[in-house]
């Protein structure tokens, strides 16, 4: 016997997600996934100014912000053939960079982690054993003596005690599938909380040299415009908060998963799609023209074997509707670069 | 400035003012006279309000939606630092239904929206993110406001829910404030504004995103008064929307002098000159980036070279592009120039294919907002 289930909406995420499941037998047989908000850039990017075009699409998503400006700005240069200074390489690959460790942060405490911490089990803990604990995943663990977590401990306890829940209200405390001790679980609500403050502090780094964070404004069809930023100030501020962030990961982020991993080791078999994956490649090194220069390289890797990646043929890339709300002239897969966008709405 | 508007009037509070008024009234006056101005009387002040709501009363109950929006104004928001984020979401807000910090899915989430609505019938403060569309999806399945559902309800249907039993509504950012990204011309959604969608008043703090200073001051003007601060035409808090950029921009000397970046990368780029003739929007733009800026005080865009985009003006999108075009009919001190002389300097190729296009959004721009002047 098979029963549908229908998670609607799924959170912690950006955008609007709907994940339909069919159980047999206590397993997940089949699943289906929407997104359920349409904007249409695509409409309307079209007959802007080119320039434009990347302040438009940044807005894409607010949580990878950057990104896809960053993409826009390299497709325009790409397309009219401009080749930026050198300092603006520099300053774009700085702020890319924030961006990845923006993103991982608060992907992995404040977007994933009530997937597998259970916050009310922490209230159980032993303050000690957690800071026990702490210092065996990492002797160089910050603030991890029982004092810190006692100090966790008390906020929580503080918090669920006046009875208003909030953001953990109906949440899924207790679940068998949480399989965390308690002294691992006030360890990872505290870190929750310490990654919240480090996370504001990060989002620094753009607003160095990007002017602000959520959502630069410095980047620009040809280079960047910070250059009253290019000074010691800012550089050094930049490099201390770099170095703040490198110490959290390397000392807390790390070790945290490094201590969870082993709890959760079925998960490791699960989400790696097809297993072949492509990549553009970024971060273009000094000299020397992409793709051949970037840092991070360009190409597919097939069956997740890290250690090949095989060019690819981009003319060979086909967008398809079968799945999709939109409908085709033709009934017949298409290049990006002569996509179509007409929405076509057949129903969930 | 902080007048009580009476359709916002927090009908239920006695308790939590009474245990407000014991503070000192008038540092707070003060604290939101000069609001605009600094931090750091924010800073001060803000722990308290936080301990006096500690003390025994309920934390007002906030339901934050998210319709068609990049979760930018969320993200805004949680880098809070004067009062830190933790201390926003322990201690002085029970955000009790947020689809990007909530522990529950699906329909543990719906439950908790429910449950929050019931309990706090009239009384919460319903956040809004993302604009709302109106239109109906070609195909077989189309209904109106169909391009965004949540939990099988359309956007509009979920708002118009949730929001009539609201104290009172409070927009961030541009998209909920009046359509953004996705309204600009031609609107394929047909989104608009949650005020304009569902009719019900609501206070608007645009941004692209939202400056987490304005929201969190305008919240905190709630939490001690009962009301939202006093708003312009548009609905904008004066507090934050009551100035020109360009009337508080730190390059001002340079416009009022004539000196301008000509082309980006020039020498008065490097010189920290003025930005309008390459696009700066902050003559028609009311917003205190230039006084608080963005990122516990950091930068903003004119300080990062960039001009302003106007983002937290209705319909900029359409009414201030092309971005790095100058507006038009603007006296410049010391030079003879028109929007249509001014050359583009760095996409050459692509100039013609965009020429028509400016023209047609100069004509149209004063269609749009009324707030231009010809001088
Ligand atoms: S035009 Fe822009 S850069 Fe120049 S003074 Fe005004 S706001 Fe500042």
């Amino acid at each position: 016997m098979s029963e549908r289930h229908v998670i609607d909406p799924i959170t912690r995420i950006e955008g609007h997600l709907r994940v339909e499941i069919e159980v047999e037998n206590g397993h997940v047989k089949d699943a289906w996934s929407s997104g359920t908000l349409w904007r249409g850039f695509e409409v309307f990017l079209k007959g802007r100014d080119p320039r434009d075009a990347w302040f438009i699409t940044q807005r894409v998503c607010g949580v990878c912000t950057e990104v896809h400006a960053l993409a826009s700005v390299k497709c325009v240069e790409d397309a009219i053939g401009i080749k930026i200074p050198d300092n603006a390489r520099l300053i774009r690959n700085l702020i890319h960079g924030a961006q990845y460790l923006h993103d991982h942060i608060v992907h992995f405490y404040h977007l994933h982690a009530l997937d597998w911490v259970d916050v009310v089990s922490a209230l159980k803990a032993d303050p000690k054993k957690t800071s026990e604990l702490a210092n065996s995943v990492n002797p160089n663990a910050p603030k991890s003596g029982p004092g810190d977590f006692k100090v966790t401990q008390d906020k929580l306890k503080k918090f669920v005690n006046a009875g208003q829940l909030g953001p953990l209200t109906n949440g899924y405390w207790g679940h068998p599938a949480y399989k965390l001790p308690p002294e691992a679980n006030l360890m990872a609500v505290s870190h929750y909380l310490d990654a919240l403050a480090l996370q504001s502090r990060v989002a620094r780094l753009h607003a160095i040299f990007g002017a602000k964070n959520p959502h630069i404004q410095t980047y620009l069809v040809g280079g960047v415009t910070c250059v009253n930023d290019l000074n010691a100030d800012r550089i050094g501020e930049f490099i201390g908060i770099l170095e703040e962030t490198k110490s959290f990961v390397d000392n807390v982020y790390i070790p945290d998963i490094l201590a969870v991993a082993p709890f959760y080791l079925e998960w490791a078999g699960i989400g790696g799609g097809l297993k072949n994956y492509l990549s553009y490649g970024m971060f273009p090194q000094k000299g020397g023209e992409e793709p051949g220069n970037l840092w991070f390289p360009r190409g597919y890797i097939k069956n997740r074997d890290l250690t090949q990646v095989y060019p690819v043929d981009v003319s060979k890339i086909e967008e398809e509707v079968t799945h999709s709300w939109y409908k085709y002239a033709k009934d017949a897969p298409l290049h990006p670069s002569v996509g179509e966008t007409d929405p076509w709405y057949t129903g969930i | 400035m902080c007048r009580v508007k009476k359709e916002y009037s927090l009908k239920t509070v006695e308790d939590r003012l009474g245990i407000l008024e014991s503070l000192d009234r008038r540092e707070f006056l003060n604290f939101c006279a000069k609001i605009t101005a600094t931090l750091g009387l924010a800073s001060a002040f803000i722990p308290k309000v936080a301990k006096a709501i500690e003390q025994g009363a309920r934390k007002p109950s906030v339901i934050w939606l998210h319709f068609a929006e990049c979760t930018a104004d969320s993200e805004a928001f949680i880098r809070s630092t004067y009062p830190s984020t933790e201390e926003l979401l322990l201690n002085i807000l029970s955000v009790d239904y947020h689809e990007t910090l909530m522990a529950a899915s699906g329909e543990a989430a719906e439950g908790a929206l429910k449950s929050a609505m019931a309990e706090n019938k009239g009384k919460y403060l319903a956040v809004c993110e993302g604009a709302i569309p109106m239109a109906t999806p070609p195909g077989p399945a189309g209904v109106p406001g169909g391009y965004l559902t949540l939990a099988g309800k359309t956007g509009i249907e979920l708002a118009r829910e949730v929001l009539k039993d609201a104290a009172a509504v409070i927009c961030v950012g541009t998209c909920s404030s009046f359509g953004g990204v996705q309204a600009q011309r031609p609107n394929p959604t047909g989104a608009v504004g949650v005020e304009e969608a569902t009719g019900i008043a609501t206070l608007k703090i645009p941004g692209c995103p939202h400056n987490v200073i304005n929201s969190v001051a305008t919240i905190v003007n709630y939490l001690l008064l009962g009301s939202l601060p006093a708003t312009d035409k548009h609905g904008r808090p004066l507090f934050a929307f009551g100035k020109r950029v360009h009337d508080q921009c730190q390059r001002r000397a340079h416009f009022d002098a004539g000196q301008f970046v000509e082309k980006f990368g020039d020498e008065a780029a490097k010189q920290g000159w003025c930005l309008y003739k390459v696009g700066c929007k902050g003559p028609q733009t009311y917003h205190n980036c230039p006084l608080v800026e963005y990122n516990d005080g950091c930068s903003w865009p004119v300080k990062g070279g960039h001009p302003c985009a106007g983002c937290s003006e209705p319909q900029f999108w359409d009414n201030m592009q092309p971005f790095y075009e100058r507006l038009p009919d603007i006296h410049l001190p010391g030079v003879e120039a028109s929007a249509d002389k001014v050359g583009f300097t760095l996409v050459g190729g692509a100039a013609v294919g965009v020429a028509a296009h400016a023209a047609y959004t100069f004509a149209n721009r004063k269609k749009f907002d009324g707030t231009l002047k010809d001088e």
